[in-house]
């Protein structure tokens, strides 16, 4: 019994386990020296996993009595999840080497933060919800804070730590309520003491704990770390905040809802459907007046996360199948943008402002038309494949019955496509001044024309791959 | 006789003075890591309350993991504060606005 609940875990275990022995081996032996090469290998460590996961599991198990999942829906976020980890540290290796911050504890606290977020996607109970929740954010505050020296990231990381860790306290107060109304910590269990209608004591315990993965999510009214954080962080950390733990954070979202309490979705649908719209009005509102690419990023992610929750708030499978490929084309969009932001410099010290783009498009032709790609996919216009992940949610929404939500989510995606036109408008049209040149590393060229080919080419045969997949993850979360 | 609703409201109490804590105080960090330890103490007297309660002992067990995390919390929480220290010289609330927001 035991040894088969192991075999469930099996993926986690070894990822931890390289983590501890990469430790080890980075202190004995050289120390930041071996910054390069960890970084490369704990990258191929996430990939082969993530290959494992993807190709050997079948079907849906439980491990710890019922506290830990494996089904299609936990392997299609975990693929997601250490793909997106890998790429990351893989194209901001360079960055890290030219800007003095190659240490080699920073591969490490990705793979533990990567660790969290695979326990999150399984969890099963209350319990293994916030113990992975709680390693992935803590190194995710730790890197946050990684530059030392400087006065920004170190804010950045307590800002992050204190609103983090107050969200936390929110989703424990939460689950504490729901464990004494339900009696039960497993997430079946919760779900079994629901009858049609749910106790206050328990509704209390539901919206404290919305409130608490909403920070986590950076939803709309619980945004407000976001921008500073983004900005703050050294670009590689903003990247990796903006890919993976979001995919895991949005995932843990659809978990709780649904197995814990599947029975009630017009209960919990409403509150998730006001923080949707919200997010959506305040990501496309307030980016408009930034000069920072990283903040401007920061809001375009709230804007996203807007629309991943609409998928959420529909309530159903196709719901959920909708806010999968989202979070997929979400995640390789940003790979693609951030390998472009990381190689922004002048003089040989990072740039991030966006007035610094001007005629990008003169000096850097290519990488102009690759950034114009991505942005016009981030915008959602029609040919690129971020029109296909909007429409999806849109249009589960509309099954759903919720005509208001999909109108509020078009109308907030038109405003939101002025400021990513913005960007593309200085990089062709914008004044000239000293500009910045953007020196890349092949691993960030390939990430960013790779991606702007995907983001091209991939609306050709919309979502091909990703979504039978995302649709059989979908069906074994809503049953 | 002393019942669990007189365990939860100390607890909401409790849990409303560290929100207030975090959001009022304008002072010192250390208050805000001492109002999130509050935040999360409360939280234990409501499971092991219900655990009492109920008969079960799920609720001891969850207070011993959220106890172990608050602790690694508040160890990380300290290390910022002292790389924060050391870049700004104060651990003034009002003093981290680099960025503004």
């Amino acid at each position: 019994m035991t040894g088969t609940d192991f075999n469930t875990v099996l993926p986690e275990v070894l990822l931890a386990i390289y983590a501890m022995a990469a430790l080890l081996f980075g202190v004995y032996t050289s120390k930041d020296k071996a910054a390069g090469l960890l970084t490369w290998v704990t990258a191929g460590v996430m990939v082969a996993l993530a290959f494992w996961i993807g190709t050997t599991g079948e079907g849906a198990r439980t491990a710890f009595g019922g506290m830990f999942n494996d089904d299609p829906f936990a392997r299609f976020a975990k693929v997601t999840i250490l793909l997106s980890a890998a790429a990351v540290l893989v194209m901001s290796q360079d960055y890290m080497q030219r800007r003095d911050l190659a240490r080699f504890e920073y591969p490490i606290l990705v793979a533990l933060s990567v660790i969290g977020m695979m326990m999150m996607v399984s969890a099963g109970d209350l319990m293994a919800l916030y113990v992975g929740l709680e390693l992935q954010s803590l190194a995710l505050y730790v890197i946050a804070s990684f530059r030392r020296d400087s006065a920004r990231s170190t804010e950045a990381g307590l800002k992050y730590f204190v609103l983090g860790s107050m969200s936390s306290g929110l989703l424990l107060y939460g689950a504490s309520l729901t464990y004494g109304y339900a009696g039960t910590t497993l997430f079946s269990g919760i779900l079994s003491t629901l009858g049609q209608g749910i106790p206050t004591g328990l509704l209390f315990g539901l919206v404290f704990m919305l409130s608490g993965l909403a920070f986590k999510v950076s939803a709309a009214p619980f945004h407000m770390w976001t921008p500073d954080v983004y900005e703050g962080a050294p670009t590689p950390v903003t990247a990796f905040f903006a890919t993976a733990p979001k995919v895991a954070a949005m995932a843990l979202f659809a978990r709780l809802v649904h197995d814990a309490f599947g029975t009630i979705p017009g209960d919990w649908g409403q509150v998730i459907a006001a923080m949707a719209v919200l997010s959506m009005f305040v990501g496309a509102i307030a980016a408009i007046g930034q000069k920072d690419i990283k903040r401007l990023m920061a809001y375009s992610s709230i804007a996203h996360m807007g629309y991943a929750l609409l998928g959420l708030a529909a309530g159903t499978a196709y719901g959920v199948q909708a806010m999968l490929v989202y979070m997929a084309i979400y995640v390789t969009m940003n790979i693609g943008t951030f390998a472009f932001i990381l190689s922004l410099e002048r003089d040989g010290r990072p740039v991030s402002d966006l007035a610094s783009l001007n005629m990008l498009s003169k000096r850097e032709p290519l990488k102009a038309l690759a950034v114009l790609v991505l942005m016009f996919s981030l915008a959602g216009v029609p040919p690129m494949l971020g029109f296909f992940g909007k429409f999806y949610v849109l249009k589960a929404a509309l099954d759903a019955g919720m005509m208001w939500l999909a109108i509020a989510g078009a109308v907030a995606s038109v405003i939101g496509a002025f400021y990513y036109l913005r960007v593309v408008f200085f990089m062709y049209f914008g004044t000239e001044t000293e500009g910045v040149t953007s020196r890349m590393a092949p691993v960030q060229w390939v990430a960013l024309m790779g991606v702007a080919l995907i983001v091209l080419v991939g609306s050709v045969y919309p979502f091909g791959v990703i979504d039978p997949k995302a649709a059989v993850a979908a069906e074994a979360l809503v049953r | 006789m002393v019942g669990l609703e007189h365990y939860l409201t100390v607890a909401a109490a409790l849990f409303v003075i560290g929100i207030f804590g975090i959001f009022l105080n304008r002072k010192n960090v250390i208050v805000i890591l001492m109002s999130i330890e509050l935040m999360l103490l409360s939280v234990n007297i409501n499971l092991v309350a219900f655990s009492s309660f109920l008969g079960d002992l799920v609720g001891q067990v969850f207070t011993m993991f959220v106890l172990t995390v608050a602790a690694a919390e508040a160890a990380i929480g300290l290390a910022i504060l002292v790389s924060f220290f050391r870049t700004r010289g104060t651990i003034d609330v009002e003093d981290a606005n680099v960025m503004k927001g």
